[in-house]
């Protein structure tokens, strides 16, 4: 009996909504990760997990609709994260040579 | 065992993800996020999108992540390790991500898809995907990837100039 009903359950195509899910918690988990950290390398990464969080749910979509939008959209968002990367770790760079710290809460020239 | 398997990947993901933002040293963190990486390419596979998972191996687990790994070479970080690691007031913004999680969870639960298009999984498999998706970004998306390559090369410059030392001149 158990058993019938495990396997029918686990047969079955994973609902749509699991993947919203797991989009939105890994999202969260980069925006937690974004506000409370003081590192700004971990900051970084963590706009990197917020990207991928949302590529997941792209790529679910267009495996969902049966539409290839998805995975071009995901294409170009690899492309422009890498240029982010490229231009944030630069910024980085200059700020440890000018400050000697990569702590965002030292930097107060703007007193934003 | 779609299921099965979409169970592991996503426990392994946001296990990952949670143990990126919470690790003290960076370089433990860049290790996780190349499993993290990993993970979502496997997750990838699962949704037929073979070419999208080996173009994140590629370019964040080989390029992205190798680039952080650089960076932090030429960091101090043994200092960083002793301090604190979190603002103060964290738990502020704890408590405003964990308020958006369960609104986003709740309202995403009966989701309506819209209407489905044209590419189905046996139009892929009789294509491939890689062919597949080929075809669309130089046709249909020809403009869009044109002005990609602006942006690239606008990131190259301007890593170069933030990166140099002294401007002459």
């Amino acid at each position: 009996m158990i058993h019938v009903i495990l396997d029918l359950w686990f047969k079955a195509e994973v609902p749509a909504h699991w993947y919203l899910w797991l989009s939105a918690t890994v999202f969260v988990i980069g925006i937690v990760g974004f506000l409370t950290r003081r590192n700004i390398i971990i900051m970084l990464m963590s706009v990197e997990i917020m990207l991928n969080a949302v590529n997941i749910s792209l790529v679910s979509f267009s495996h969902l609709l049966n539409d290839l939008r998805g995975q071009m959209f995901v294409l170009f968002i690899i492309s422009v994260a890498a240029a982010e990367a490229a231009i944030g770790l630069a910024i980085i760079i200059a700020l440890f040579r000018n400050k000697q710290t990569i702590h965002v809460d030292e930097i107060e020239e703007m007193r934003g | 065992m779609a299921k099965l398997f979409f169970i592991y990947l996503a426990a392994a993901i946001i296990i990952f993800s949670i143990l990126v933002i919470t690790r003290r040293n960076p370089v433990h963190s860049a290790i996780f996020i190349l499993l993290l990486f990993f993970h979502i390419a496997g997750l990838y596979l699962t949704l037929n999108a073979e070419f999208l998972a080996a173009v994140q191996m590629i370019i964040y687990a080989g390029a992205i992540l190798v680039l952080y790994l650089f960076v932090m070479l030429l960091l101090n970080l043994k200092e960083e390790i002793g301090l604190a690691q979190y603002f103060a007031p964290w738990h502020t913004a704890v408590s405003a991500a964990i308020a958006l999680l369960v609104v986003s969870l709740f309202s995403l639960w009966s989701f309506p898809l819209g209407p489905k298009g044209t590419v189905t999984r046996e139009v892929i498999l009789a294509e491939t995907n890689t062919k597949i998706i080929g075809k669309t970004m130089f046709t249909e998306y020809l403009y869009p990837f044109e002005i990609l390559s602006i942006v690239l090369l606008v990131a190259i410059i301007g890593a170069v100039v933030l990166a140099k030392k002294k401007l002459r001149g």
